[in-house]
């Protein structure tokens, strides 16, 4: 599903956030990445959404070599990658259902096509009903799940989260890991930037672990010392 | 299924590289069927949107676009109609000199009841003469009729139209000579004109052959040139509207900044981002159009009771015309046009500015 090959990502000014790092992640796969910020975590989310483009080396992503993909094919290739966000990035000017309904609307389904999807989503969320509210009225932890679920409104082969358990406890966090882990369940390829070793540990999953953008552990998490230091 | 880390750090042949290009349609539509046929827990119809829902979602988007933009410029009444009555004032300011110029040109029109020459006759040339030459005109195919004036006659018009009489009588002798006025079958060409006009030179009574229609001619030039100037004008207060326009998508463009970066990191083509803000810059300049029109309307009847009575000391039934109706399509259809423009041209250069960050 994603395949990493010697990338390097230099941003203008001279920051080196990556350095030749290859990995690679399966269809159906879920997995944890790691590090210190400024590890480069962000900027390798980044890469596989196309925000930012490598300086060197290729990103495949469900098949496509994102270095030949134009600009003109940005908005489908980001149809097939669901993101979750740590600030949830909702928008506060309309409610909960039109805001999971954002994806299906720009992706031009029927209105009761899409009605049917935001539901089944807000519904494995849990939160069918509060699908009229506005967001600003929700908690943390359900805005988090209102991005979830627009994250997975239309299905995509690739999730993406980046520290979505960032300003939750570690109850709500849970919650939020056990949702992945069960869209993982149905064949989602899940990839999770987080700092919250304690959480990663004991969900007993692939880790990659970064440190001044290259890869310095791949694999399920034993050693608290090892994974991004 | 986790690589070993050494093994995916090896640069993959460039067999393999290539191999993914190749095979890019079937491997992501067979892994996405998969992993949607899983993924699918919830009963809902496995399929992406068919061709006839994008449609139909293009045109209710672009209807929830335009009632949308609507709605917005409503929510801030007062600075929409400031905006929309910049784009009035610009347009009504050429359409007024444009309506004026029309008016100017009917005038002209009304008086120019066909070209006509005029033979201005030797003050000493004999009746019989005269006769003759009459005649022989008005055997003339390309002439209607032929219509004599004498210096008598010719004195009395110019002191009962000029009201300069008493001057003229001052003199010891009438000045005027006498003239011989042609008028041509209607749709006689210039040249046959022309030629008839040489031949009557030729005569010896004729002394001086004068086309009347001349000073028209001149009008019409006068007029061309107030037409290209308005025009100029025009374009300069377009492009000002265009500016307007742009400067105020702009600003609602970054005031729905968060908007545009979320549409856009869902997979929200350019198109989707920009069809709700050209909708802004065309609903600014129909209202700016409507407005410009009121204005040139209020205008014109304004001005029509002093015309008519202006026009009736000169004996004249002049009436002012007004934009028809046609002309108020095009005033509208210009209006909206020019603020979909600005809108355009702005949008595409604001919009790249902005990315998911």
């Amino acid at each position: 599903m994603i395949r990493f090959d010697q990338v390097s990502k230099r941003y203008p000014g001279g920051h080196e956030a990556l350095n030749r790092l290859s990995f690679e992640l399966a269809d159906g796969e879920l997995a944890f990445l790691t590090g210190h910020s400024g590890a480069g975590k962000s900027t390798l989310l980044k890469l596989i959404m196309l925000m930012e483009r490598a300086s060197q080396g290729q990103v495949w992503v469900n098949g496509q070599n994102l270095s030949r993909l134009g600009n003109r094919h940005i908005p489908a290739l980001r149809r097939q990658v669901g993101v979750v966000f740590q600030n949830h990035r909702l928008l506060f000017d309309r409610s909960v259902y039109d805001n999971v309904a954002l994806p299906l609307l720009v992706e031009g389904y029927s209105p009761t096509d899409a009605a049917r999807r935001v539901r089944a989503a807000l519904d494995k969320v849990g939160l069918l009903g509060k699908e009229k509210h506005n967001p600003v009225l929700l908690s943390g932890g359900e805005q988090q799940r209102v991005g979830i679920a627009r994250a997975v409104v239309n299905k995509p082969p690739l999730l993406l989260a980046d520290e979505p358990t960032g300003n939750l406890d570690p109850q709500l966090s849970a919650e939020i890991m056990t949702l992945f882990q069960q869209f993982n369940s149905v064949g989602v390829t899940v990839l999770i930037a987080s700092h919250d070793i304690a959480l990663i540990r004991r969900l007993k999953q692939r880790v990659l672990g970064l440190s001044k953008g290259q890869l310095v552990h791949d694999g399920v998490l034993r050693d608290a010392a090892k994974a991004g230091s | 299924m986790p690589l070993k880390q050494g093994a995916s750090r090896v640069a993959p042949s460039g067999a393999s590289r290539k191999e993914p290009a190749r095979q890019k349609t079937s491997a992501k539509s067979s892994g996405r069927t998969a992993s949607r046929r899983e993924a699918d827990t919830k009963g809902a119809v496995l399929q992406r949107t068919g061709l006839g829902d994008r449609w139909q979602a293009y045109l209710a988007h672009h209807r929830a676009s335009a009632t949308d933009s609507w709605q917005r410029l409503l929510r801030s009444p007062l600075q929409s109609l400031m905006t929309a009555l910049v784009m009035a004032i610009a347009l009504a300011l050429p359409a007024t000199l444009l309506v004026s110029l029309n008016n100017v040109q009917q005038l002209g029109a009304a008086w120019d009841s066909g070209p006509r020459v005029t033979l201005f006759l030797n003050v000493a040339a004999r009746e019989a003469a005269i006769d003759k030459l009459q005649q022989q005109l008005e055997a003339e195919l390309a002439v209607a009729s032929v219509t004599y004036i004498s210096a008598d006659q010719a004195l009395a018009d110019f002191e009962r139209e000029s009201g300069m009489g008493s001057a003229l009588r001052s003199l010891d002798t009438n000045p005027l000579p006498p003239a011989l006025v042609v008028t041509p079958q209607p749709l006689v060409s210039v040249t046959q004109l022309q030629q008839l006009a040489e031949k009557a030179r030729q005569s010896a009574v004729v002394d001086d052959v004068l086309y009347d229609q001349a000073w028209i001619k001149r009008l019409y030039q006068i007029l061309h040139i107030g037409e290209r100037l308005v025009l100029g004008l025009g374009v300069l207060l377009i492009v000002g509207v265009l500016l307007v326009i742009g400067n105020t998508i702009r600003l609602a463009i970054e005031n729905r900044r968060d908007e545009i970066v979320i549409i856009k990191l869902v997979g929200g083509t350019d198109a989707f981002v920009r069809r709700p803000f050209l909708y802004t810059g065309l609903w600014y300049g129909l209202a700016g159009g409507v407005l410009a029109w009121l204005l040139l309307t209020l205008g014109l009847a304004g001005l029509s009771g002093p015309v008519s009575e202006l026009a009736s000391l000169y004996q004249s039934d002049f009436r002012l015309q007004g934009l028809g109706f046609t002309a108020s399509l095009g005033l509208l259809a210009l209006a909206a046009l020019v603020g979909w423009l600005g809108a355009w041209l702005t949008v595409g250069r604001q919009l790249r500015q902005i990315n998911p960050e």
